[in-house]
């Protein structure tokens, strides 16, 4: 059972970097776990920290503002790379709840909807407007698939329909594809039939 | 009379268990599963939680691979140094696969090695299937004209379960490649163009199908390299439909099939290519016959450039920001610049042709002083064979380290790693930040320019090297 996803309001965080990769968000090391809970001290782990382990001050999660903050805005391509679904437990983990791009790449945006971490693909000048206005106070709405800013500015989303399903009821799918074990259990049958 | 179909297409509509409707994707059935260590803990334990069992451990195989060391020393003293953490997560996957009766080659086992590697190798990766395994170089399996593609362990789990997925049609898109590629110029290289020429998410969303002259004149492993970078280009997939060259390749192997099996099979897998006038939703054709070895100088495989080239004028703050990781800068030639480490090795280009590549390179003559070149086979297998043939010794003579097989320094979570502000050019997929070790900074090539860059101390072009070689000869 996940937590339902209807709406959700909140300051964002920007960061403003394409291509950002999993391996960015939640480095190797950290991947020794078995574990999928406590990885939030680890996200982004080599942009907060120097080599010493001293936070790196001009890295916006360590700037004030950053706490609290469960949306993050970032550059095209977010999620590139690496399968890790340590990536998305690492964000939800810190308190994210919500990433904003033009842009998520395909492993990381399935991972993310199977988790409650609501990946965002919204237009150019909205994102840029998100981009030039960091810490905005934004509400993302998953009935609608609509993104709220200031002055009325809106824009839409599109969520994978039975994803979206899934979370704003906090279904798991897998519930679902258990329900069609007959269905699965005959394809087996004829496949056998076959061989 | 039905319409002409792509080859995805076919494998795709060949495994689909309950059609896609617009509230629900299709349940897709899975016809191999491949586990490894790092991303099924968390499913396995999700199945007890619930009280489900592993509903098809015939068709998972699992290894290990990325947490496990490949340096001799750690083997030589039982691996002993071997980190907590990794030497649980290993056992774990141990007890997961005797619990659940899924077949593992584990530390011990002779068939072990790199998930990509090992699943060609053993013959289970065939020709039609749909792979799937909780990494996303899965895509390498596609070289054999399956559907194969990297899932999150959430997903791992569903498969675990259900031995399906539930999917969404993915677009296609069309990759031809012309031209025969010149000499020195090697499928690592063509892969890297090809990245550089469509962008790291110009696949994204849709399942690539490569073909065309150069294609057609590769041999398996080289398909293989070209369908392990799909996902550098954010595709789900990479396809290349199965020819002669496949069913060779196949021929024999342990987990193929054999005897009228293997007849009835090779009928079936000649159907597996994409009907005249099938249509693609995008298609870029890229002639290859001029491409130079290539050479990554920035932090994501799209940064790519000719070896003989000039680092590119930054197009942006991302171009900014990498070239100040890299500490290079732009208008300077890439060949000549120093390295420190070299890796030959990873699921992109650890088979026996890569060896032999960086052997014909390194025999007779000595990696330069100050440059740590490691050398690790992607499967014991891998290693056996090489060491029959004498490739070992090729390596340690010319002050080379050989490797037991492994990810190794690919991923840099297993006790190989760089050092912070060293240049490795590495024979693997990613030259993401860190990737090799915090601070590292990696330079994506061929096998082939690996090792030219190992003899010289400097990122090198390896066909005068090579040229060299002949006229010896």
């Amino acid at each position: 059972m996940i937590e339902p996803f209807t709406v959700l309001s909140s300051r964002t965080v920007v960061l403003p970097v394409d291509n950002i990769d999993t391996d960015q968000i939640i480095p190797a090391r950290f991947l020794t776990t078995t574990q999928r809970d406590g990885l939030g001290r680890h996200l982004f782990a080599d942009w907060r920290r120097d080599a010493a382990n001293r936070p790196r001050e001009d890295f916006v999660l360590n700037r004030p503002g950053a706490e609290g903050a469960r949306i993050l805005v970032a550059g095209r391509n977010f999620g590139c790379g690496s399968s890790r679904e340590h990536a998305p437990w690492a964000l939800l983990d810190y308190g994210f709840r919500a990433v904003i791009s033009t842009e998520i790449a395909d492993i990381f945006r399935s991972n993310a909807l199977r988790n409650g971490l609501l990946p965002v693909v919204i237009d150019a000048d909205s994102h840029a407007w998100l981009l030039a206005h960091p810490g905005a106070e934004i509400g993302i709405d998953l009935r609608d698939c609509t993104v709220r800013m200031a002055a009325g500015r809106e824009a839409g989303f599109e969520v994978e329909p039975f994803a979206r399903h899934c979370l704003l009821n906090g279904i798991d799918p897998l519930g679902w594809l258990l329900s069609q074990v007959p269905a699965i259990q005959a394809y087996e049958d004829r496949a056998a039939c076959r061989a | 009379m039905t319409a002409p179909r792509t080859l995805f297409r076919k494998v795709w509509d060949r495994h689909v268990v309950v059609p896609e409707t617009a509230a629900t994707p299709a349940v897709l059935y899975i016809d191999l599963h491949l586990v490894h260590e790092v991303t099924s803990p968390q499913a396995f334990a999700a199945l007890r939680e619930r009280g489900l069992k592993v509903r098809r451990p015939d068709r998972t195989l699992a290894t290990v691979d990325h947490s496990v060391p490949t340096a001799e020393a750690s083997w030589a003293s039982g691996l002993g140094e071997m980190d907590h953490a990794a030497r649980y997560q290993v056992r774990t996957l141990g007890e997961n696969c005797g619990r659940s009766g899924v077949r593992l080659f584990g530390v011990n086992s002779a068939r072990r090695g790199i998930v990509h590697v090992i699943g060609p190798e053993q013959g289970a990766t065939q020709p039609g299937m749909t792979i799937v395994c909780g990494d996303s170089h899965t895509t390498t399996h596609g070289a054999f004209g399956a559907l194969a593609f990297g899932i999150g362990t959430t997903e791992v789990g569903h498969v675990l379960a259900t031995q399906c997925l539930l999917q969404r049609l993915p677009r296609t898109l069309l990759v031809e490649l012309e031209g025969r590629l010149g000499p020195g110029v090697t499928a690592k290289d063509v892969i890297l163009g090809v990245i550089g020429r469509i962008g790291v998410d110009g696949g994204t969303g849709h399942v690539i199908e490569f073909r065309g002259e150069a294609v057609s004149a590769m041999s398996m492993e080289e398909r293989m390299t070209l369908c392990n970078m799909a996902i550098e280009a954010g595709a789900r997939a990479g396809m290349v439909a199965p020819d002669e060259t496949t069913f060779e390749y196949l021929a024999g192997r342990p987990m193929a099939p054999q005897g009228e099996a293997w007849e009835r099979a090779v009928v079936e897998w000649r159907e597996l290519n994409s009907d005249p006038g099938a249509e693609y939703d995008r298609s870029v054709t890229i002639d290859v016959g001029a491409l130079e070895p290539q050479v990554t100088w920035g932090t994501d495989p799209g940064m790519v450039m000719p070896v003989s080239g000039r680092i590119p004028a930054p197009a942006g703050a991302g171009h900014r920001k990498a070239l100040d990781y890299m500490g290079l800068s732009a208008g300077a030639a890439i060949a000549g610049q120093p390295v420190q480490v070299v890796f030959i090795g990873s699921c992109t280009n650890s088979r026996l042709s890569d060896l032999r590549a960086a052997a014909a390179v390194l025999r007779g003559r000595r990696v330069a002083p100050g440059v740590r070149a490691m050398i690790v086979p992607g499967s014991q297998q891998v290693r056996a064979a090489a060491e029959a043939e004498g490739l070992d010794r090729v390596f340690r003579d010319a002050g080379a380290e050989w490797h037991q097989s492994g990810c190794s320094l690919c991923i840099a979570m297993n006790g190989d790693r760089a050092a912070a502000g060293q240049y490795v050019v590495s024979t693997s997929n990613r030259n993401f930040e860190g990737r090799q070790g915090q601070g590292a900074r990696t330079l994506l090539a061929s096998p082939l320019t690996a090792a030219a860059s190992a003899i010289t101390g400097k990122v090198a072009d390896p066909r005068p090297l090579l040229e060299e070689g002949r006229r010896i000869a």
